[in-house]
């Protein structure tokens, strides 16, 4: 907890005070083959009623981060240090109890398999009631029109019988619907989506999507979407912060980012997809071999293993000095490349290749 | 991967310009079964109902769809994982719809799987050696050098370690154990590969490391691909001709290049503009699909997208749309639709000028 | 529910049908005369024969069979003792109804396992939602390992060690013996209380570590994640997501261990020297009395196919998801 007194320097582009804001966050597990290094020094902020995208891959931390916000890791097994601020009010080494008046009213949660996500043993209704009773003290009845009230809203159809149903006698679209009612019950200012659409069809994906940024539209809520999928963000986000290996590589708008990326790592990515328009001749230029261990981090920035630029870093040091995010503001990348180096390779190489 | 492709190209046994796979008018019906006293079959989930498809040697053909509409129980029935109910099934001009074991076995090893979840596929009591091997083994091959020999070289051909054939699959990441499961398919030379959602559960950077293994085989060895998925821009990447499933049914199958660039039935439209791109001045027209897929169990009479098509006419409830070649498409472009979109504007823009 | 129950019962019948037939061919197989022990030293072959017929073994077995089932509906005379329907028989060995003695011994056997499994239920998934809930700690490992040792324990040897321990070197309880409840709760509780706590002691454990795995299991479900995101508290996260999870496993595994029990009251039965169907069963076989056998045979299946179709509408009522047909 060391960076407290300034939280205007990572500001993620979008402005004004934040209303989470993230600084030298690290969340370390103990297992029986060493220490997890899953976050290691994360700092980032989201504005109210923004969207911020985290992307990466899995092992990146980006779950393991929002886990952290929430505080639902296990204490006995987690180390977190750094701060976490909601609102103002710090998070990490709050109690239970305070947590747990949060979560669920100031902030919440949608998890990406609405099926195992939601009690199959309780109905839709009293699921969505019950975070309603518990944060208002509203009764049963009360609990029961908001959750009607709520279904109607994220576009159930014949909310007041489906009210009484249970998860498995709805459709998965419907479920993460219904997740999402569950979510917004609260009016919760902050909202962290995990990979919501990644169990989804596409089409029905959009129409999740759509009912996301609409609710944020009424609700003004701080949204958190966490996910794989660079398409999702250039959808639905303002923002985008690109992990690997528990450390934030690139952060910038989402202009910034996907149509000026400066990081190898989000170079890779983007050329490991296909597009819908790109040359189907030209092959695909995945990031080559596997991420790294978390017990066991390579020295100096992590990704160099699988960097095809380390040799043009002046002076060496991707393998003994571990860039820092630069610069403190703005569009900002990890890499020890200068910045003009970046944007030429970036024009010369990466972009062509782009669809 | 700059191995060197030590396996000799597949020469089927078909005549030019005759198809290795030939199926028509596929179908398979899992009963449901419910009674008082005596199960009896109450209704049928019509999982295919009625599939042409034509795959040539050293073509891919991709299935697209979302759950439920049977692309994958396509796959496992052109494999005779599972007994059709209906149709022909020919392969090399051979009819093997209902054929014993014992027929099946010369075949068995021209149609080879790769399956979707590289953890639950491969035995983790076996060595990587022996999963690869056994196809060899069960069939009474023995290649020129020996099994491990072979495996050997299968493994280098994939992109791993020869040395590794003494490790079990747990050693391996997730894109390591695909290719696994790719060098055990390629084991015994085979002339057609069904592929169900081969990189769907691997991360991006190793998806597209996997999505070039399997196209340069295909370009080197001459082996076609019945590529199954519901990422339509891995599809597109991967196949030359892509088909499109709903509900059991191809309501459109084109080259990728029609049917990208011009689709005529309103699902594949709604199907194409609902795929995220990661461009934030993506600015297609957006079709939204209301409501879910109709269950299979009694599907729509008619056309058995109409319930959440926009252009529905009550034609389309009493008549089902033959699948056909529309005026003003290309050859071999069929599209089963009553009032198909024009031919001329696209979903997908014609390759971006710039991005 | 209804049609679930209709469909259920009508199986059961037809499942007790064929148990007491399998009984009444097995009976037969074995070369056993039982007129011969009625018989005495001085049989002569018309005697036998009398007595043959009077005991109806003169038909083959599937006409006794037959008149046992019709006898069931109809009732009947044996030796001059009247029998109303519902008749399962006479058994001339006791020289009683076979009904009565059924009725007779049954509260003994019913008592005895039932009063276990209460006992046995509330301690073992007490102690095992404690170990649950302080996973990893003193508490969860003393529990454990304590569940392991007595769970190793077999009736025959926990049972006198304890008859040793409570009753014979100290006085401290007295010995097992069976009062009827009616005639004295308190006395039945203490007469049946030293089997109790043995059965009790080797069952628990079972479902100490039973509840504990499953617990821990549901605890990292996500839908308990969930739960503890919406800002529900620990105690409502265990007792009514986790805790609602577990259930389904452990009602499953005693409707099965129901069976196990009843049948293991042979050995319970004779280790304690109660007087319940399980002594009851190795007398009749003893005595190749058939009739009390089938008896004996029918209840012991009526139980357990009763408490089966008990179990899947309790799995039901907790699951949601499984549909009763």
């Amino acid at each position: 907890m060391t960076t407290q007194a300034k939280p205007e320097e990572v500001s993620a582009g979008s402005g004004g005070t934040p209303f989470l804001s993230v600084r030298d966050l690290s969340v370390r597990f103990s297992t029986e083959d060493g220490v997890v290094r899953a976050v290691d020094n994360l700092s980032f902020d989201v504005a109210p009623g923004s969207t911020l995208g985290i992307v990466g891959e899995s092992g990146s931390g980006k779950s393991v981060t929002n886990l952290a916000v929430l505080g639902l890791h296990n204490p006995d097994r987690t180390e977190i240090t750094g701060s976490i601020k909601l609102d103002g009010q710090e998070l990490v080494g709050a109690s239970n109890r305070e947590l747990e008046k949060l979560r669920g009213r100031k902030m919440s949660m949608i998890f990406q398999d609405p099926l195992t996500a939601l009690s199959p043993f309780h109905t839709i209704g009293r699921q969505i009631g019950e975070t309603y009773r518990k944060h208002t003290g509203a009764s049963k009845k009360e609990a029961r029109d908001r959750a009607i009230e709520m279904l109607t809203r994220v576009g159930i159809p014949q909310p007041t019988s489906r009210v009484d149903d249970y998860p498995h006698q709805f459709s998965g679209g419907m479920r993460q619907r219904a997740m999402i009612a569950m979510s917004l019950v609260c009016d919760p200012k902050l909202v962290i989506a995990d990979e919501p659409t990644t169990a989804l069809d596409v089409t029905v994906q959009a129409q999740i999507l759509d009912l996301l940024k609409d609710l944020q539209q009424e609700m003004g809520t701080a949204i958190i979407l966490i996910t794989h999928d660079l398409g999702v963000v250039a959808r639905t986000a303002q923002d985008i912060m690109v992990m690997y290996a528990g450390r934030a590589v690139e952060r910038g708008t989402v202009r910034e980012v996907l149509k000026a990326p400066q990081h190898p790592y989000t170079w890779g990515l983007l050329s490991s997809m296909p597009s819908l328009t790109g040359d189907v001749n030209v092959p695909l230029k995945p990031v080559r071999g596997t991420p790294p261990s978390l017990i066991n981090l390579p020295s100096g920035c992590p990704f160099h293993p699988r960097c095809d630029f380390r040799e043009e870093v002046i002076g060496g040091g991707c393998t003994s000095e571990r860039p820092p995010l630069s610069p403190a503001t703005g569009h900002a990348a990890a890499c020890h490349l200068k910045q003009v180096q970046r944007q030429d390779i970036f024009i010369d190489q990466i972009k062509p290749r782009l669809g | 991967m700059s191995n060197e492709l030590t396996l000799k190209p597949a020469s089927p046994a078909v005549g030019p310009g005759d198809p290795l796979l030939s199926i028509t008018g596929l179908k398979k019906h899992f009963p449901v079964m419910d009674g008082f006293l005596f199960k009896r079959q109450v209704g049928a989930v019509h999982a295919v109902d009625g599939v042409d498809l034509e795959v040539f040697p050293s073509e891919s053909v991709g299935l697209v769809g979302e759950s439920g509409c049977g692309k994958s129980t396509t796959g496992r029935l052109v494999t005779r994982l599972l007994e059709p109910t209906g149709g022909e099934i020919r392969y090399a001009g051979q009819d093997i719809t209902h054929a014993s074991r014992k027929e099946l076995a010369p075949i068995r090893s021209e149609i080879q799987m790769i399956f979707q979840d590289p953890y639950s596929s491969l035995n983790p009591r076996h060595t990587v050696g022996s999963i690869i091997g056994a196809p060899m083994e069960i069939n009474g091959i023995n290649p020129k050098g020996g099994v491990q020999r072979r495996v050997q070289e299968l493994l280098e051909t994939v992109g791993l370690n020869p040395e590794h054939y003494n490790r079990f699959p747990h050693e391996f990441s997730g894109g390591q154990r695909q290719r696994i499961g790719v060098a055990r398919a390629l084991s015994l030379s085979p002339k057609l590969i069904v592929a169900d959602e081969p990189v769907s559960a691997l991360d991006v950077s190793i998806q597209a490391q996997v999505v070039n293994l399997l196209q340069e085989l295909q370009r080197e060895l001459g082996i076609a691909f019945l590529f199954i998925a519901h990422d339509l821009s891995v599809v597109r990447h991967f196949s030359q001709r892509v088909a499109v499933m709903y509900l059991g049914k191809i309501v459109e199958i084109a080259d990728r290049k029609s049917l990208y660039e011009s689709p005529r039935h309103p699902y594949t439209h709604a199907l194409l503009s609902a795929v995220p791109e990661a461009d934030p001045d993506d600015d297609r027209e957006r079709i939204r699909l209301t409501g879910d897929v109709p269950s299979p169990l009694n599907p729509p009479s008619g056309c058995r997208f109409r319930t959440r098509c926009w252009k529905a006419q009550e034609k389309c409830a009493s008549e089902e749309p033959p699948l056909v070649q529309l005026s003003g498409n290309a050859a071999g472009h069929l599209t089963a639709c009553h009032f198909p979109e024009d031919a001329a504007p696209a979903a997908v823009p014609a390759q971006r000028a710039e991005v | 529910m209804l049609r679930f129950l209709v469909r259920r019962t009508l199986g059961a019948l037809v499942i007790l049908l064929i148990v007491s037939m399998i009984t009444y061919a097995l009976f037969f197989a074995i070369p056993a005369d039982p007129a011969r022990l009625y018989c005495g030293k001085t049989c002569t072959p018309e005697n036998l024969a009398l007595i043959r017929h009077d005991m109806g073994f003169d038909h083959a077995w599937p006409v006794q069979y037959w008149n046992w089932l019709s006898t069931i509906f109809t009732g009947g005379t044996f030796n001059n003792v009247h029998c109303a329907a519902p008749c399962f028989g006479y058994s001339f060995a006791k020289q009683e109804l076979v009904g009565g003695i059924l009725l007779n011994r049954f509260p003994t056997t019913l008592s005895l396992t039932i009063g276990s499994a209460v006992i046995f239920l509330i301690v073992g998934i007490g102690t095992g939602m404690l170990a649950a809930h302080k996973q990893g700690k003193a508490t969860d490992k003393i529990a454990s390992s304590v569940s392991l040792l007595a769970s190793s324990m077999q009736i025959y040897v926990a049972g006198p060690l304890a008859l040793w321990a409570l009753c014979y070197s100290t006085d401290l309880l007295d010995l097992p013996t069976y009062v009827p409840f009616t005639d004295n709760p308190i006395g039945w509780a203490g007469g049946l209380l030293v089997p109790w706590i043995v059965l009790s002691l080797i069952w628990t454990a079972n479902y100490t570590r039973m509840t504990r795995s499953s617990m821990v299991e549901q605890l990292s479900e996500d839908y308990v994640r969930t739960a503890r995101a919406k800002g529900m508290s620990g105690t409502s996260v265990f007792m009514r997501y986790a805790w609602r999870g577990a259930m389904g496993t452990i009602v499953t595994v005693f409707g099965i261990d129901l069976g196990v029990l009843l049948g293991g009251a042979i050995i319970t039965e004779t280790t304690f020297s109660l007087q319940g169907l399980g002594e009851l069963a190795i007398h009749s076989f003893r005595d190749s009395d058939l009739s009390l056998l089938v008896g004996i045979t029918v209840v012991a299946a009526t139980l357990i196919v009763f408490f089966n179709i008990i179990v899947d509408a309790a799995y039901a009522l907790i699951d949601p998801r499984i549909r009763l047909a």
